[in-house]
């Protein structure tokens, strides 16, 4: 087995060996099926999930940085930070393998919704190819996320300063193409400042692929931010592991 | 098997490590002695490929630890200080993890655990959490896993300290009786050990070393105890 996926099957388990994968989990499916019933899911007597899809950023914004930030913060204060990388594992293989695995687990969070397409099919015939772009992309969603909390846990070895900080930035990144933050922004600055803006926000890529078009350049944002924050984050711990 | 050229390494303005040079061959144990803040650690950290040096290099068996630091990892078997370990595992699924990391599988694998949990005295503990250990069983737990691919190397930084007089000597025994295949290196506060188990000493302070020889030639040298030898080193080249 490679470094890798050492890595990987290590800190996947950790996530069950202790009661933060069962707290996270019961809360967030907790909320990610109420949410969509307090939007007006029975109000709109259409079966379809896009407000649980809609209702997604939010909910992430809250947890996936409290599933990142033990990533690296925990390592580093612990002192096993030391151990990790003295074994014959290359850092990036390190970051990487812890990467994977939070995503995986996040993956399997998501999964766990089933009841509610599970209800869906039930009451009526939705959209099955919406259904499967609206999980696409909030896995993507997940994982942007996820890279963005495993920067800031490696930056820091205090875990709530790291979920802080995660969690201002992911709802930048969302709340940046809300259209009250637009109208705010379009009184002060240019017009294509203002649509360049909207367009690096998440929200316009996340709606795009839940109207069920899935483009390359929809993909490519998610994909191009988790590769440019993951590589931030391999730099930032690969000069600071020691300190 | 080791070879450091002049390794330097600076954390902002304060030199850690200024220029070391030493040799390590099969069959030796190294003690590393030194006052607080000498280097000691850092170096030890530097030769394990944790950090990397400001300038010069080291080899280990033939790897080199800048150009080659996994290969330098294979061959060494690494104890950190205060024994680091993640403490939601069990000492079996710790180990398991250190062999997945290390490529040991299948019937190598059970060989080495089977080799290695009786060697460190371990077996009682096998299927507790860490966090639940006591810092002696920690020790010995960070020790196992140092010594589980039967490395040629080990680094070990201040492997009995905080044990109590029982558990050192397990531990000095154990060193004792693995030093002729390998290469040891040993940092410690502890003189007595070092007259104990070690071959040579270097007197490393303020990242200088101060003295490579060994522990018997430096108690005829200066005809006192180790302490007082220590003693005398490392202040006067303070004041000089």
């Amino acid at each position: 087995m490679n470094g890798f996926l050492s890595v990987f099957k290590r800190e996947l388990k950790g996530y069950f060996a202790t009661p933060v994968a069962y707290v996270f989990l019961v809360i967030f499916l907790f909320f990610a099926g109420y949410l969509p019933f307090k939007d007006g899911f029975f109000e709109i007597r259409q079966a379809e999930l896009r407000l649980f899809f809609q209702s997604l950023p939010l909910l992430f914004i809250f947890m996936v940085p409290a599933a990142a930030m033990r990533l690296w913060a925990e390592e580093r204060k612990n002192g096993s930070i030391e151990l990790l990388l003295t074994l014959p594992i290359t850092i990036n293989q390190a970051v990487l393998g812890k990467f994977f695995a939070a995503w995986g687990f996040l993956g399997i969070a998501l999964l766990l919704t089933f009841p509610l397409p599970a209800t869906v099919y039930y009451l009526g015939h939705p959209d099955t190819g919406l259904i499967i772009t609206g999980y696409i992309g909030s896995f993507l969603l997940a994982g942007t996320f996820l890279a963005i909390g495993s920067f800031f846990s490696a930056v820091t070895k205090n875990q709530v300063v790291s979920f802080i900080l995660s969690g201002a930035a992911c709802g930048i990144l969302v709340y940046a193409g809300m259209p009250t933050t637009v109208n705010y922004l379009s009184t002060m600055l240019p017009a294509n400042v203002v649509a360049l803006i909207e367009m690096m926000s998440i929200q316009s890529h996340f709606d795009s692929i839940l109207r069920g078009v899935i483009e390359v350049k929809d993909i490519a944002y998610f994909i191009i931010l988790i590769v440019a924050w993951i590589g931030a984050c391999t730099v930032v711990l690969e000069e600071r592991k020691a300190a | 098997m080791i070879d450091v050229q002049r390794l330097r390494r600076s954390f902002g303005p304060v030199v850690a490590v200024d220029d070391i040079v030493f040799k390590v061959q099969k069959g030796d144990v190294l003690g590393f002695l030194g006052p607080n803040g000498a280097g000691k650690s850092t170096a030890m950290k530097m030769l394990a490929c944790f950090l990397k040096p400001d300038s010069g290099t080291a080899t280990i068996c033939g790897h080199d630890i800048i150009t080659d630091p996994i290969g330098v990892r294979q061959s060494i078997g690494y104890l950190a200080e205060n024994a680091p370990s993640y403490n939601e595992m069990t000492v079996g699924g710790f180990l398991n993890f250190v062999c997945d990391a290390r490529m040991i599988k299948g019937q190598a694998r059970k060989k080495a655990l089977d080799r290695v949990v009786p060697l460190c005295s371990i077996e009682s503990v096998y299927h507790q959490t860490i966090e639940t250990l006591s810092k002696g069983y920690r020790r010995r737990v960070g020790l196992a896993q140092a010594l589980i691919h039967d490395p040629q190397v080990l680094i070990l930084d201040e492997p009995t300290d905080g044990l109590d007089p029982n558990q050192k000597f397990e531990v000095r025994k154990l060193i004792n009786g693995m030093a002729k295949d390998k290469c040891i290196i040993v940092s410690t506060h502890i003189l007595e050990e070092v007259e104990q188990i070690c071959t040579r000493t270097i007197i490393i302070a303020r990242g200088k070393i101060l003295v490579d020889s060994t522990p018997q030639a430096l108690i005829e040298k200066h005809k006192c105890s180790l302490d007082e030898v220590f003693r005398k080193i490392t202040s006067t080249k303070k004041t000089a």
